[in-house]
């Protein structure tokens, strides 16, 4: 090779080696222990491997996984769940309601400090509580504050809540980390650089797309401190390098949701996968609002015609469990008293005749690819099994975003979907199935019966009462087969050896990080 | 002479700037026909449950509530101040995230465009001296191999292998930028480089077998051997020297493909090259990274192509000559 052409391929091989040692990883902020440093309390730094950092830190407006899992860990609620979905109490030490239901009064927990040193107290709730109601904030929390008429504090340690009607949810609705209480003098674009809470870890670094770190807060108002000094969430896209991340020590603990990658984990010998039931269930959405599925004889058709176990074999290797529509262990459903708890093929050719339409109907159905690992398979099989039935699944799979369009704009007449369930039914489903629910329009159903049975559910404070309510709904929902209703599948948490204190919960909460130690 | 120099270059940067543009009006426009926003991307199916109100006010916090004219203008007009935008989701400016992406994908291309030449020159001068014989099928398997094996197979099984096997996987542990731990880097970018590199080293020794084959058969060649200019020099100098412009050329272009980011490879080893941070904006709809960042590459390209033009003229006298 000519000397010149060796010189300059040296000169570029040069250039870019020099580039790249100019290049910075550093993060936004570094205030805390550098990762892997141990920090006053002793103990080891945790890695948690995920495959995407956060797309937002204000806890407010934050839905995806990630971002809830890292910001429930940095910020406190009025309420929390305990593993078993119980109602806590978190930054309000006690609660009490008035007799007719509609004043609900807080007392706060005190010497509770924001990572920032600031004292909390009940102008902080005030505040927060406000402008998650106000429609400029564009919490995603609002509508679950639909019954609180005013917020008064009264007093630095109590919050008095006026409501319109008694609303029995509205505890378990206080402890989703989308209603984290801020300080009063923090703003929303700040909070997005300087995450400023009250939870067990403070944020200590962060590298964009690569890591985020947290480190133990020693002014947590918990009897127990955080027991690792540091928990890093590394970020490797793809959950088979998460594996293999773990396998070569460099990871101890992470979530996975694809049962095939969870066997892969487990297959190596090194790894613990535990699973975990979860509130998430596998549906196909049916829009009865639209075509022929306004008919409630098609819609028990297809119900009919579906073998829910065959679903789950097929598409999720019989990694779940069949379920009707309340997945809350304190509330669960009983999916065999549904109509047609087996697949019944010649009752679905009766209700076929009934709607007139024993040729047989096409419902256009959309389906997402790559929004979770199972949902295509899902749609085939059921496909297949509802053209035995002589009803048509014409499919349409989209990319997640087009996917997410259609649904939002409730824009199909049937949607394979996996949808996010909630400790209270009423959080999961009052939203979707009362007539001015924010999601009724995507839900395509609703009845005077369902809107009494919800406000019923929501005055109601005794749990056993309340439990038979709610079966009521799951009742009059699968009666009318307003959707149909699969399976839930399982979250699948791997560890490493040594590590401890972890608890798997069925909403996917992170929460108990602050008690898990690497040894 | 001088004004006709002048005249080229004005013409080349012209060309250059009308692709760019090009490249920017297409970006822009394919961005906005993908279904959703960044509203929807940030929100998920919870979009559905916003209030009119909460949808205004969220349009306005992303500038969606421009004209589409206005955001492309703006955007554009904003590139030329060095204001190449913000990213919401990393809290810094897209400026920023290139300059820490770019550098990384550079040298992951450099690395891998050095193992695909020494792998594929050699294999194809290999394969050129006795065609049809068991070194030629060597190297027809080794580019069929290359062509044929897709990276997220090699890359996957690569990592498998030597993390549950040896133990070795430092693609594991945080990524360490070469100023940084410049062992770790190294040892972080061996398996990308190589999984990449193999893939490039087929069309490079493909390249580098017909040039070799083609040149051998000029009179030169013939006239040099009959002077008795040594085998070995004969074909490194006058063999492979002269065969030299189509593998620059398919080289070029190789390395211009790999700094638009190996995207694939990069997901699979957690690289944080410019391949993911494009790959990210998309996922989260923001417009600003991909738009920028895309035009970042598109530049690189182009003055990859200006590096491969300035090489022909170093090697080759013939066009130093025109």
């Amino acid at each position: 090779m000519p000397r010149g052409a060796l010189s300059a391929a040296a000169l570029a091989a040069t250039l870019s080696l020099a580039l790249a040692s100019c290049s910075s990883s550093s993060g936004s902020d570094s205030s805390g222990p550098a990762p892997g440093a141990e920090g006053t309390g002793g103990g080891k730094p945790l890695v948690v491997g995920v495959t995407s950092d956060p797309d937002t830190l204000f806890p407010w407006k934050a839905t995806q996984f990630q971002a809830v899992n890292v910001l429930q860990n940095l910020y406190g609620t009025l309420t929390e769940f305990d593993k078993d979905l119980n109602v806590v109490p978190g930054l309000a030490e006690s609660w009490d309601a008035s007799e007719d239901g509609k004043t609900l009064t807080l007392k706060l927990r005190q010497g509770v400090t924001f990572a920032d040193g600031s004292a909390f107290d009940s102008a902080d709730v005030k505040s927060s509580l406000d402008k998650i109601m106000d429609e400029k904030t564009a919490a995603v929390a609002r509508a679950s504050l639909s019954s609180v008429k005013s917020v008064e504090a009264p007093d630095a340690n109590t919050v008095v809540l006026k409501l319109s009607a008694p609303d029995a949810a509205l505890p378990a609705n206080l402890a989703t980390v989308n209603m984290a209480m801020l300080s009063s003098d923090d703003t929303e674009e700040k909070l997005t650089a300087t995450p400023n809470g009250t939870g067990p870890f403070t944020l200590g670094k962060r590298v964009p797309s690569q890591s985020i770190t947290l480190t133990r807060n020693d002014a947590y108002w918990g009897a127990e401190k955080a027991k690792s000094p540091s928990v890093e969430f590394r970020v490797i896209p793809d959950e088979s390098s998460i594996v293999s991340a773990m396998q070569s020590g460099n990871v101890q603990l992470a979530v996975f949701n694809d049962p095939l990658v969870a066997q892969t984990a487990e297959g190596g010998g090194t790894i613990t996968v535990a699973k975990t039931p979860q509130l998430n269930y596998h549906v196909l959405q049916l829009n009865a609002r639209r075509g022929e599925l306004g008919d409630v004889n098609v819609r028990l058709a297809v119900q009919c015609a579906i073998d829910r176990k065959q679903v789950l074999d097929t598409a999720a290797l019989g990694e779940g469990e069949v379920t009707g529509p309340n997945t809350a262990p304190a509330f669960k459903s009983d999916p065999d008293k549904r109509p047609c708890p087996t697949r019944d093929l010649a009752k679905a050719a009766d209700y076929l005749g009934k709607a007139g339409k024993s040729g047989g109907v096409t419902i256009k159905t959309i389906v997402s690819q790559g929004e979770y690992a199972t949902s295509v398979n899902e749609a085939q099989s059921l496909k297949a099994q509802l053209a035995e039935a002589k009803i048509n699944l014409d499919l349409e799979v989209l990319e997640s975003g087009a996917f997410v369009d259609r649904w939002v704009a409730a824009d199909f007449d049937a949607a394979v979907a996996l949808n996010g369930g909630r400790p209270d039914p009423d959080g999961s489903y009052g939203r979707y199935f009362t007539s001015d629910g924010n999601l009724n329009k995507v839900a395509g159903y609703s009845s005077d019966k369902l809107d009494k049975l919800f406000a019923e559910g929501k005055a109601t404070t005794d749990q056993a009462a309340r439990k038979a309510i709610y079966d009521q709904v799951a009742a009059e929902l699968e009666d009318n087969a307003a959707w149909i209703w699969l399976f839930s599948g399982y979250t699948y948490t791997a560890t490493t050896s040594g590590v401890q204190g972890f608890t798997p919960m069925a909403n996917g909460s992170l929460q108990s990080l602050r008690a898990t130690s690497v040894s | 002479m001088r004004a006709l120099l002048r005249n080229r270059i004005v013409r080349r940067a012209a060309g250059t700037a009308g692709t760019l543009f090009g490249v920017a009006v297409f970006v822009f426009v394919m961005l906005r026909a993908i279904p959703g926003n960044q509203i929807t991307a940030g929100l998920g199916t919870e979009a559905a449950a916003l209030t009119p109100a909460q949808q205004a006010a969220l349009e306005r916090y992303y500038g969606l509530d421009q004209p589409l004219v206005a955001q492309f203008f703006a955007w554009l007009g904003n590139m030329f101040t060095g204001n190449f935008g913000y990213s919401a989701r990393n809290q810094q400016s897209v400026l920023d995230l290139t300059l820490r992406s770019l550098p990384v994908t550079a040298e992951l291309a450099v690395l891998s465009i050095v193992l695909a030449l020494l792998i594929g020159v050699p294999l194809g001068m290999l394969a050129a001296s006795r065609p049809n014989a068991a070194r030629d099928a060597l190297g027809q398997v080794v580019s069929l191999a290359g062509l044929s094996i897709p990276a997220f197979l090699l890359a996957t099984t690569l990592l498998s292998v030597f993390a549950a096997s040896f133990g070795f996987n430092p693609n594991g542990q945080g990524f360490a930028t070469l100023a940084e731990d410049p062992l770790l880097n190294l040892r972080q970018m061996v398996l990308p480089a190589l999984v990449l590199g193999f893939g490039i080293a087929a069309p490079i020794l493909r390249t580098t077998r017909a040039a070799v084959l083609e040149v051998r058969s000029e009179d030169f060649v013939r006239t040099a051997r009959a002077k008795g200019v040594p085998e070995r020099r004969l074909q490194v100098r006058h063999v492979l020297g002269n065969a030299l412009v189509p593998i620059v050329t398919m080289t070029g272009l190789q390395f211009g493909y790999l700094l638009g980011g190996a995207v694939v490879v990069e997901q699979i080893f957690s690289v944080p090259g410019i391949g993911r941070q494009v790959l990210l904006g998309i996922q989260q709809k923001e417009y600003a990274v991909v738009q920028s960042t895309v035009l970042v590459i598109a530049l690189a390209f182009v003055l990859v192509n200006l590096l491969t033009d300035v090489l022909y003229r170093v090697i080759d006298p013939r066009v130093r000559a025109s």
